[in-house]
């Protein structure tokens, strides 16, 4: 088997019978390089998904509603899925928090919030169809609705935050949830409030969901007026001292959230911030840390390249000829922004490939070495 | 023009950095430009390699009937040399690492030949690739068991030059996965073969996945006539290896390319390093599915020079790269296959006697690197 399909491939399944016969005249490529010549979903080893249908939400969102293959396992409400476009022929991949209740069955919806410079946000934005096929990981940790649901819960969102949110709220209705949950979104207008209309279907349907909506840049026309602030608690939900707390969107709102449940309150607060990566602060060359994932290793980034950085910590670095053409070094970069050393490029995508002997860290690095 | 003449144009080291950073500028332009258009291409050349093997083994699995055994063949030949060349050696150079496709990772990439990818990432990407070129360095001069440059000393062995060559043709996927074990240098006791272990075993796993799949798995598929298949497998192997085996050969043993010593290329600059490349390598011209078929080997000027940028590109930075090289004065070996590959014959042959006195070709020094020198002979 090949490195790939050792990699990627899922545990055995069952149900396949003489899926080892097939891997083996299929090798060594991996019957999924084969199987998705035929349709790209059709792949087992790998999850995917093919946009069903694509609803232009607000005038700066859109929403997606994905089919994934088998491969994929499902998701709990509030869980993440990074999902990857290929655009001009590189992938790239984003976090994305479901809005679909757990009980969804084979389809998940994402809403993608459009950001100025963002490459993907606006590339789905803009080209999303029904019929594309886009890559999808197994879903991922942070927030997520507990086994036993709790007593009262509280949910605060800004921007695209609210769609774990959303995901929770819906998981909540459609097993019609006895406790009280109560709901306070950001938006800067009723424009760009996402998910507007459905959040005030299930507020006038459920009378144990309270709704709370501030517009920032519009006072006047919501519940509340501003940007998030401790008196907004009450006001929206009596109970708020006891809920347990989900909260998601942008680092100043999340800071704000944090520094209001910081006496005693922390552990019924749960948050999952989202940033774009090109928002990443960049330090100066020579700042900042590098930490090798792998070796459990975290060092002062020196300004070195990284793999004379890697090296002179002692991490089982490969390498080769040392300027750029041979890519023994080649290794992926989990989160952080790095420079081409031979080219100046930088670039902050996480999870890519990058020639370690020419790659000088801009700001703190995870390498998986 | 495929072979040099005796005249020779001097370059100074300025010449050779400016040279250099003519040929950078290319790299750079080229690496800006990459995008939609490469990644179509490598992926439509995956599904031509896909369909046609599929195609081949449908075929050979009623290859009880000559037509389907022919064309089976045919298919199965055609798939194992797009899957080597232009996908397998292209790919694992990490020239489509940029795509960010898992599938499509110089590092994780396995391909339909006996040699393990890994070893071969180690043996041509790092070693031959950085080492052009250099006797003693690189490896793929002879690959340990023929005499293909004037600096390696004659002995009696290499009577058998023409005799070594011809099979190495033949099983020339298996002396590509020994490749990395240098078994002459075992042979000599200057390596030790308990270090070799973990290479011999990652040769061995995948020679018996190999052999498995072609001459067992897919010939007991057709049952009773398993001997159609058997034979199909074993003739496309053979075409990949002879084709793969005359392209590499053309790409850096004609006459007029250059092998070089250890000591001309210490403390290399970038740009002597690009001329080292340029003297030790030579094309083949020919039209575009030829270029396919030879992974673009066939411009292997262009490969050494810029082994990681995508293939597909080689063929439009060719007429660039050979403007430079007239500008310069600096001999760009280009020549149809049947020239190029009569002239590697040759040498062979030539090669397996002792030298006649006085005469030495491709001896010339790269660019001087000590600064010892002004101007530098450059054949032209």
């Amino acid at each position: 088997m090949s490195p790939t399909a050792t990699t990627t491939a899922p545990p055995r399944r069952r149900g396949i019978p003489a899926r080892g016969l097939l891997e083996a005249i299929a090798g060594p490529h991996g019957i999924d390089r084969y199987l998705e010549q035929i349709n790209p979903t059709f792949v087992i080893g790998e999850c995917r998904a093919a946009v069903v249908a694509v609803e232009h939400g607000t005038r700066d969102s859109v929403t997606l509603a994905l089919r994934p293959n088998r491969a994929w396992k499902g998701l709990r409400a509030g869980q993440f899925v990074q999902v990857s476009v290929e655009i001009d022929g590189v992938r790239h991949s984003r976090c994305y928090s479901p809005a679909s209740p757990e009980d969804c069955g084979r389809e998940l919806e994402i809403t993608v919030k459009r950001h100025p410079d963002g490459l993907v946000s606006n590339f789905l934005a803009d080209h999303a169809r029904p019929g594309m096929v886009l890559g999808l990981s197994q879903a991922d940790r942070d927030i997520h609705l507990p086994e036993v649901r709790p007593d009262s819960i509280l949910l605060v969102g800004g921007g695209s935050g609210i769609t774990p949110l959303m995901g929770i709220l819906r998981t909540l209705c459609a097993e019609d949830y006895s406790g009280q949950v109560a709901l306070i979104q950001y938006a800067p207008d009723p424009d760009r409030a996402i998910y507007r209309e459905e959040l005030d279907r299930l507020a006038a349907e459920n009378p144990n969901f309270r709704l709370a909506r501030s517009y920032t840049r519009a006072p006047g026309t919501g519940e509340l007026d501003g940007h998030f602030s401790p008196a907004h608690l009450p006001q929206a939900d009596p109970c708020f001292s006891t809920a347990e707390t989900f909260a998601c969107g942008p680092p100043a709102l999340l800071d704000a959230v944090r520094g209001t449940w910081a006496n005693g309150l922390e552990q019924r607060l749960h948050v999952e911030s989202f940033l774009p990566p090109s928002l990443l602060p960049v330090g100066e060359p020579g700042t900042g840390s590098i930490r090798f994932a792998g070796s459990d290793l975290e060092v002062e980034n020196s300004g070195a390249s990284i793999l004379e950085q890697a090296e002179q910590a002692g991490v089982p670095a490969q390498s080769g000829c040392r300027m750029g053409i041979c890519h023994t070094c080649t290794c992926r970069k989990l989160s952080g922004t790095v420079k081409n050393l031979l080219t100046e490029e930088v670039s902050a995508a996480p999870d890519e490939e990058i020639q370690l002997c020419i790659s000088a860290p801009l700001s703190d690095l995870v390498i998986d070495l | 023009m495929s072979t040099t003449t005796e005249s020779q144009i001097p370059l100074t080291p300025e010449q050779i950095e400016s040279f250099g950073e003519e040929l950078d500028a290319i790299r750079r332009r080229v690496l800006a430009d990459r995008g939609e258009r490469d990644a179509n291409y490598i992926r439509k050349v995956i599904r031509a390699q896909r369909g046609l093997e599929v195609a081949g083994r449908g075929l050979l699995w009623a290859g009880v009937f000559p037509p389907a055994w022919i064309a089976g063949t045919t298919a199965l030949s055609l798939s194992k040399i797009l899957d080597n060349m232009e996908i397998g050696h292209n790919v694992m150079h990490g020239q489509y690492d940029w795509m960010n496709d898992p599938a499509l990772s110089g590092k994780q990439f396995e391909w339909d030949n006996a040699c393990p990818a890994d070893q071969w990432r180690h043996s041509h990407n790092y070693m031959h690739h950085t080492h052009t070129n250099i006797v003693g360095k690189d490896r793929d001069i002879g690959y340990g068991v023929l005499r293909m440059s004037e600096d390696q000393r004659w002995r009696p062995y290499y009577l058998g030059n023409p005799v070594y060559a011809t099979l190495l043709a033949l099983f020339f996927q298996y002396g590509v996965a020994l490749h990395d074990l240098e078994v002459e240098r075992l042979t000599t006791g200057e390596a030790k073969l308990a270090d070799k272990r973990k290479l011999i075993n990652g040769i061995w796993k995948k020679v018996r996945r190999q052999t498995l799949k072609d001459y067992a798995i897919f010939p007991a598929l057709s049952g009773p006539f398993f001997l159609f298949p058997l034979a199909g497998n074993a003739t496309a192997n053979l075409v990949r290896n002879v084709w793969s085996f005359t392209i590499i050969f053309c790409g850096h043993f004609p006459e007029g390319t250059h092998e070089f010593t250890e000591e001309e290329t210490e403390n290399e600059s970038r740009g002597q390093w690009y001329y080292r490349q340029l003297l030790g390598s030579a094309n083949l011209s020919g039209s575009r599915p030829f270029h396919i078929l030879a992974g673009n080997l066939s411009f292997q000027i262009e490969h050494h020079l810029f082994p990681d940028l995508p293939a597909n590109r080689y063929a439009e930075i060719s007429t660039e790269v050979r403007e430079i090289c007239e500008r310069y004065g600096i001999s760009y070996n280009v020549g149809p296959l049947g020239k190029q590959f009569g002239s590697v014959v040759k040498k062979i042959c030539r090669l397996a006697l002792p030298d006649r006195k006085g005469r030495r070709d491709g001896q010339l020094p790269a660019a001087e690197p000590k600064g010892e020198r002004e101007r530098v002979p450059v054949a032209a």
